[in-house]
């Protein structure tokens, strides 16, 4: 199914048909919504009874999430990132994390892929606020490939998981099927010099983009994507650590407490390293624009990347 | 007619002008770069200029005026429709309309403090509500003059947090404040009363203890009244207003595919043309 995927599918688009699918052959699969648009269409309209509209209350549904999965039923839920990891974070907090539920929230809009929707819409501090949960798994998938094998792993993983994912289509990372494993990283490009860790749609490309840059000034990266932010894949941080002079992160997320912070939270401990990490800046984003612009105004492109990369080469 | 009714008349008269201004600048900004809410914005546009140019005391030129009312819009994706209404009022210039989502401008798809006449940054919706309610209390305590209305979309007040804060401000005896609902009985996914019932709506209000109205929110002549009542003694109340999604653009009315659109320069010819055939 993933090569029937053309570079314009958005990995909303690839987790709807994912989740249809995976409905189809399970009834404990439902799909809970809250006014997002597009799952009546290809949801409720086949399949009914699996399916619960909860209106614009983005608590009540995490929380009615919460108990559906307490009966043995296995609950998707639907919303932005920013009203997933905001809004209804208490809900999410004790009643699902707490209570160790397989909820799966599905997070749209995440990062600034909301883009000119602004700061109300834009989730940069998600990935911070889910890892902190004891239970929770945590995950940002690169492409729509990589979205429908994600939500394959996770329907049948024992606890709450949270999913980020974007708006739009970006650009497809994987030409092919690929492996997937939930907490364990896929390197997508090998070199000595520096590791580059990224997560997320525009992340994964950003860090391809300057590793074939650092290369020709004769940098050779190893690009890790590291789709599963908690669990954190140790041995292949370790490995890096080891293999290469430092570490660049990337990622579509407030600086502060993201895939960097957990990167340099970790290995601080397991094995010291130079960690620098490329996100975006501790500010509410102040103007429009594409999210591909608003990245680069946060402080999130190639050339931040390659900075980095080149900061850690040349100490 | 006598000389008073004529004077109403014209009075009227130049809402409707200015709405059909509104109007189009909605559907400008729906044509640009990043579309827009169209249908929320059409169905609010009358609310939005009976406040502006009849209701509100307010400064164009000193937005932080004192003694200003206050005006929150809860549903923050009717955004262009607000624009368009600051433009004709003078808080922002016309031109500025067409940076509308540009990364030169500041006019984001939700408002943002950095538009003057703007008091909070709105779109997560159910917020809204509850900074009325905090604004409302403080101009009471103060004995200031200061009245308070905030603009909700009817699939807005499925948000708990949207009665958290009517139950308070009936408590808290906040008269200053008029909550208008945007009754277009559509949200994203259909049918308020198919995806999330509302009804019986004005039950629900009056039992939270608001004083209730309905008008038709396409009609000046009954708009303006009550938002002119509506603020003073010691209960808020709230106006239902009852609208049309798309109001204006007959393709595009009562339908949940106009909620959001990015207009193609056709598609922006024929709302244009729509809508002036029945102006
Ligand atoms: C808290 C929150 N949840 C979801 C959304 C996404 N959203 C934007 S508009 C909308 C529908 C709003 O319906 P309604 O209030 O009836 O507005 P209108 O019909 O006037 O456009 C939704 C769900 C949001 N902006 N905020
Ligand atoms: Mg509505």
């Amino acid at each position: 199914m993933t090569s029937t995927l053309s570079a314009a599918t958005s990995d909303r688009e690839a987790y709807r048909a994912t989740l249809l699918e995976l409905a189809r052959a399970d009834q404990r699969i439902w799909c809970l919504d809250s006014d997002t648009g597009g799952l009546e269409k290809v949801f409720e309209s086949e399949l009914p009874g699996q399916y619960v509209d909860l209106g614009i209350a983005e608590a009540n549904l995490m929380s009615v999430g919460a108990a559906l999965a307490s009966t043995g039923l296995l609950p998707f839920v639907n919303t932005m990132a920013a009203f997933a990891s905001a809004r209804a974070l208490e809900q999410v907090k004790i009643d699902i994390a707490y209570h160790a539920l397989p909820v799966r929230i599905v997070a749209t809009h995440s990062g600034f892929s909301a883009a000119h929707l602004g700061p109300t819409h834009h989730a940069q501090q998600d990935l911070a606020i889910m890892r902190s949960l004891p239970n929770m798994t945590v995950m940002t998938p690169a492409d729509a490939g990589e979205t429908v094998r994600m939500v394959r792993a996770a329907a049948y993983l024992p606890g709450p998981v949270y999913i980020r994912i974007g708006r739009n289509a970006v650009e497809n990372v994987y030409d092919e099927d690929a492996d997937f494993t939930v907490g364990r990283a896929v390197e997508l490009r090998s070199g000595d010099d520096v590791t580059i860790v990224a997560a997320g749609s525009y992340p994964v490309v950003f860090a391809l983009e300057a590793a074939e840059r650092l290369a020709a000034q004769g940098i050779e990266a190893t690009v890790l994507n590291m789709h599963t932010i908690k669990p954190l894949d140790m041995p292949a941080l370790i490995k890096a650590a080891g293999t290469t002079r430092g570490i660049v992160t990337v990622e579509d997320h407030s600086l502060l407490g993201g895939l960097g912070g957990a990167i340099a939270e970790a290995i601080s401990v397991h094995r010291p390293t130079r960690v620098l990490r490329v996100g975006v800046a501790d500010a509410f984003c102040a103007r429009p624009g594409t999210h591909r612009e608003q990245l680069v105004a946060g402080g999130v492109s190639p050339e931040h990347v390659i900075a980095a990369a080149r900061a850690i080469v040349t100490r | 007619m006598t000389v008073q009714a004529e004077a109403v008349t014209a009075d009227l008269f130049r809402l409707e002008r200015v709405a059909l201004a509104v109007r189009e600048n909605v559907l400008a900004i729906g044509a640009g770069p990043i579309g827009t809410h169209v249908g929320g914005s059409l169905s609010a546009t009358d609310i939005l200029v009976a406040l502006y140019f009849d209701v509100l005391r307010v400064r164009p030129d000193e937005p932080r005026w004192d003694d200003r009312d206050h005006f929150i819009l809860s549903k923050g994706h009717a955004s262009a429709a607000l624009y368009a209404t600051l433009a004709e009022r003078g808080f922002i210039s016309r031109d500025e309309l067409v940076t509308y989502g540009r990364a030169t401008g500041r006019l984001m798809a939700h408002p943002t403090l950095s538009v003057p006449g703007v008091e909070f940054a709105t779109g997560a919706l159910g917020h809204g509500l509850s900074l009325g309610v905090g604004l409302a209390l403080a101009a009471q305590r103060a004995l200031r003059p200061n009245r308070v209305f905030v603009v909700l979309g009817d699939g807005e007040l499925q948000e708990g947090s949207v009665w958290e804060a009517a139950m308070s401000a009936a408590h808290l005896g906040v008269g200053n404040l008029t909550a208008i609902v945007d009754r277009n009985r559509l949200q994203i996914n259909g049918s308020t009363e198919d995806r999330m019932a509302l009804e019986p709506l004005t039950d629900k209000w009056r039992a939270f203890g608001w004083d209730v109205s309905t008008v038709d929110g396409h009609d000046f002549a009954e708009l303006v009244p009550a938002l002119r009542d509506a603020p003073g003694g010691g209960r808020p109340s709230v106006i239902i207003a009852d609208t049309v999604k798309g109001r204006g653009v007959r393709h595009l009315e009562h339908r949940k595919q106009g909620h959001f659109a990015k207009l193609s320069p056709e598609a922006y010819e024929r709302a244009l043309a729509a809508l002036r055939a029945v102006a």
